[in-house]
């Protein structure tokens, strides 16, 4: 049999259907008789709505309903947060309502304040146009920093300072006396700047009601399609799920602001089930900019202590996180949990402490975004380890060689929650170092320098925590379910497979990559092996896709429901073959007794269990072959590694270039090398977008989004990159059976602050230390500007 | 108004109002659903489709605009049931992630092979400006390409 199993380049058996126009998105589901769905959006970042008429659109011709928040009022409950926090005083965060259509007050451009359905998206657009919103017009705060400050405008009567929670983590008294013996302190003030998700698939939602049984059906372009079912149907709406199938087709995108439950999905199921007719509504694209779930947003100070030597003593972070006007699904989470336990990195650093203010402001929500707190985390440390580098004149990569976690000291218990399980990160940074010509950047920054360029390298060494999540753990930090995954694998009667997967796939390549596994683990083709996913009604209970936990966990579950198929082979082959149970070993696709040439394949036993011959014991053991597991994993997993970038910037201009980028992977076991290296790929460009780019601002006076389009949202082009070299390591993750750690978002771990690195160090001739993101040409020519105006220090 | 055009070699009267998007009668009246619409501004390029042979972003013609022309869109690529060398190579090279911006891609690609049958990286990457993709970092699209067009040079 060629070997199509774990670690085979295996072309994806997905890609036909996208590459012919085939693809089944949300998008292109059309049901007869279907009804268009308009959402009326706030102008205003704060207002209060006084009044609401919508007499005239509803007398618009085609229109079969307007609703107001006082349509819903007692019908729909808000919207509701899946991952509640604590704050350091031991009190749960401030959880205000979240209306799903804005009851009283609206608290950013794009707050939805109206729903109108017609029978054509034009009449349903011109409704729109004829619905009265009086609004009393409130001052706004859009800026984290400001909207903590005495005298801010409130978001919330009981909210006060806008501040939703004050948490931290680590030993506060131990890094003060880590500080207080300190030889030096590297103190860093940064921003990290917030990001629009952007998947290329807007969001969108079809709903039908069947009044025969009461059933709903939902298609939506989520991520997690059975919490979605749970959130929207049990806790929203009231519909148990029995009645309430939850499909998630083909999905063009996520990278997190799908894993967020959203109002105009619950609106649209309500409303079909009120119209009795399909209901579909598909987000345009500025539409999107104001209320897909945007990422990152901090302020923060940090400062690292370190001794004689270089070696870190500890770290103190205190952050300012924005997460917009309402707590969005996993909101709090993403800047706390996700985010402090990360600060240890790869290093040995003794004593951590990280307080984070988790603050409101009149700005479309915060949520995860590819990463999720971890970039956000790195970008703190990394640049952080290079001011101290710089100050104390050690070389970049010696500081790092000098506070990496020896490979020796695994498992590792950093002081801020996390035990590591395995990692070498010396040896990711030496073929990082390697592969990038680390040794000979003097020579490229000289040729730069010849044309008027100046050339600058930046490394990171970074860890991430994936593969969501212990429930146990999970739980504990505020997690308001079980957090594992499910896969039921069915052997069907001539011995092919379906797979069917709790995970969910928009792009990740499940389809290829499960296949694999079960063509492992199973010895059958990899051919013969069908996923199918995204749908309630066909997969048992999952948690679906984000924070890169399909391998690790849902591939985990898949390893263990097949470990019970090949238990039931066993019982059927033992019957079969007259052996003892014990004596039947299963390799390469067959049951074999031990030490003899008597055996049965994989088919031959399936055919059985469907077909069971005389010799099955039918009182015994129950016939078919199909077997569920749902797999909580033991703790989290932690990829890592090493990236190099190399930008040159023309000091004339302020334009940036990314020239260079290197990237080595610690992911544990590689199940296929060319889906990694696709997912390092994007993910390494998502983060370079932030690091030169991508910005999402608002107008601190009027809180109107000024970046609400592809026109003013710069995300990269093809020009815009290099090629990447991209090289895995492997130290299996022991937290899994599989060995797998994730790769979906150690890219945008990393890059950010690899790019940023190397642009500081492009400008450190003219005393630049540091530059926020992104490094536009307008920022760095006025970092060099600034510089030439200063007086030199010497 | 009523319009005569070809759409995938296939002669098509239809009877469209003067403001229909090329885009919106290929996706909602033909049901060709393949030809992608993801920022209403022309910057993403989901929607390219070849009119009389060029790349062209449907989102930004009316549909009156291509009476009397040739348009192809992505499922009028394969022939036969055997994918298009430039197909092909977008599934040998990984050039596509979650496939939204799939169909663009390949049928941008496809004009520019036929404008510059031997793209350099440079070339290619330049050519792509109009073309977003959120998922692959360009990398293997670009690989794609230079496969495709290396495939079609070489029928």
């Amino acid at each position: 049999m060629t070997h199509d199993g774990i670690g085979a380049p295996l072309r994806r058996k997905e890609d036909r259907r996208f590459l012919t126009g085939r693809g089944r998105y949300v998008h292109d589901i059309v049901r007869a008789h279907q009804l268009y769905a308009v959402f009326l959006r706030s102008p205003h970042a704060h207002a209060e709505i006084l009044a609401v008429d919508a007499k005239a659109a509803l007398a618009s011709p085609g229109v079969a309903a307007v609703y107001t928040a006082a349509d819903i009022a007692g019908k729909i409950n808000g919207v509701p947060c899946a991952w509640g926090i604590v704050g350091r005083d031991g009190k749960p965060m401030k959880e205000p309502p979240h209306p799903p259509l804005a009851a009283g007050k609206v608290r950013h451009v794009g707050d939805p304040v109206a729903m109108v359905v017609a029978d054509s998206l034009a009449a349903a657009r011109n409704a729109a146009e004829l619905v009265q919103v009086s609004y009393k017009v409130l001052p706004a705060v859009t800026a984290v920093a400001e909207a903590v400050k005495p005298g801010a405008p409130q978001l919330y009567d009981d909210v006060p300072g806008n501040l939703c929670c004050d948490w931290a983590v680590g030993d506060k008294a131990a890094t003060d006396v880590a500080f207080a013996k300190a030889h030096h302190v590297a103190k860093l003030d940064l921003v990290n700047n917030r990001l629009v998700p952007n998947a290329m698939e807007s969001r969108a939602a079809l709903a039908e009601y069947e009044p025969s049984t009461g059933e709903y059906t939902l298609f939506t372009s989520t991520q997690l399609p059975h919490v979605a079912r749970v959130l929207l149907g049990v806790l929203m709406l009231g519909i148990p799920e029995r009645k309430f199938r939850v499909v998630a087709p083909d999905v063009g995108g996520g990278f997190g602001s799908k894993q967020v439950v959203y109002a105009e999905e619950a609106l649209v199921t309500w409303a079909a089930g009120r119209l009795e007719r399909p209901v579909k509504w598909v987000a345009e694209r500025s539409e999107a900019f104001l209320s897909d779930a945007q990422g990152r947003d901090h302020v923060t100070h940090a400062e690292l202590a370190l001794d004689r030597d270089g070696k870190f003593l500890g770290l103190r972070v205190s952050t300012l996180a924005n997460i917009g006007g309402y707590v969005s699904t996993f909101g709090p989470n993403i800047p706390t949990n996700l985010y402090g336990p990360l600060l240890a990195g790869a290093y040995t650093t003794p004593a951590i402490h990280c307080e984070v203010k988790v603050v409101f402001s009149n700005t479309v929500p915060t949520d995860a975004y590819r990463g999720a707190g971890r970039p956000e985390a790195t970008f703190v440390l990394e640049r952080l380890v290079d001011v101290a580098a710089h100050e104390l004149g050690l070389d970049r990569v010696e500081i790092r060689r000098r506070n990496l976690i020896p490979k020796d000291a695994y498992p590792y218990q950093t002081p801020v929650m996390l035990q590591y399980d395995t990692g070498d990160h010396a040896a990711t940074l030496a073929k990082a170092l390697e592969l990038s010509a680390w040794s000979s950047f003097a020579e490229r920054r000289a040729a730069s320098a010849a044309r008027g360029k100046l050339r600058g390298i930046g490394l990171v060494t970074y860890i991430e925590a994936c593969g969501l999540a212990p429930s146990r753990i999970a739980q504990q930090l505020g997690a308001r379910g079980g957090i594992f995954e499910s896969a039921n694998i069915r052997v069907n009667p001539s011995g092919d497979i379906s797979v069917i997967t709790g995970a969910h796939s928009h792009g990740q390549g499940h389809e290829t990559v499960f296949a694999q596994l079960v063509s492992e683990l199973l010895g059958v083709p990899c051919a013969n092996v069908e996923v199918i996913h995204g749908d309630t009604a066909r997969s048992p209970f999952g948690l679906g896709t984000y924070g890169s936990r399909s391998a690790a966990v849902g591939g985990a579950a898949i390893a263990k429901a097949a470990g019970k198929i090949i238990d039931k082979g066993k019982k059927i082959a033992s019957a079969l073959l007259e052996a003892s149970e014990q004596d039947i070993e299963f390799k390469n696709g067959a049951f074999t007794v031990a030490g003899t040439d008597r055996s049965k394949s994989f088919a031959e036993i399936a055919g059985a269990a469907y077909t069971p011959p005389p010799s099955y014991p039918l009182e015994t053991l129950e016939p078919g072959l199909e077997e569920t597991a749902f797999y909580d994993p033991v703790n989290f997993t932690y990829p890592g590694g090493c990236h190099v970038a190399e930008v040159e910037v023309d000091p004339e201009t302020g334009v940036t270039v990314l020239v260079a980028y290197t990237a080595v992977d610690d992911i544990g076991t590689v199940l296929n090398p060319l889906l990694v290296e696709g997912q390092v790929h994007g993910g390494v460009v998502q983060g370079v977008g932030q690091a030169l780019c991508e910005d999402c601002v608002y107008d601190p006076a009027s809180g109107q989004l000024l970046s609400g389009s592809f026109m003013d949202y710069c995300m990269p082009r093809a020009d815009d990159l290099p090629l990447i070299v991209s090289e895995t390591a492997c130290t299996p993750s022991a937290h899994n059976p599989i060995g797998v750690k994730g790769c979906g978002e150690t890219g945008t771990i990393a890059s950010p602050a690899t790019v940023m690195n190397a642009v500081v160090d492009a400008l450190a001739q003219y005393g630049v230390t540091h530059v926020d993101m992104p490094a536009s040409p307008q920022r760095v020519w006025q970092a060099i500007q600034a510089a030439r105006l200063r007086p030199v220090a010497e | 108004m009523e319009i005569k055009l070809t759409v995938n070699a296939q002669l098509v009267t239809v009877e469209v109002e003067a403001n229909l998007l090329l885009s919106a009668l290929l996706r909602d009246r033909l049901r060709l659903t393949g030809t992608h619409v993801a920022c209403d501004t022309s910057q993403c390029g989901a929607c390219t489709v070849l009119v009389d042979g060029a790349s062209a972003k449907s989102c930004t013609l009316l549909a009156a605009e291509a009476a009397g022309s040739s348009v192809v869109t992505i499922e009028g690529l394969a022939a036969d049931g055997a994918l298009h060398p430039m197909q092909q190579a977008f599934h040998e090279q990984h050039g596509l992630q979650c496939g939204f911006c799939t169909p663009g891609m390949v049928m941008s690609a496809v004009d520019l092979v036929a404008v510059n049958p031997d793209p350099s990286e440079a070339e290619i990457r330049a050519w792509l400006k109009g073309n977003i993709c959120r998922c692959t970092g360009y990398q293997n699209i670009v690989k794609a390409i230079r496969a495709g067009a290396a495939a079609l040079r070489s029928a």
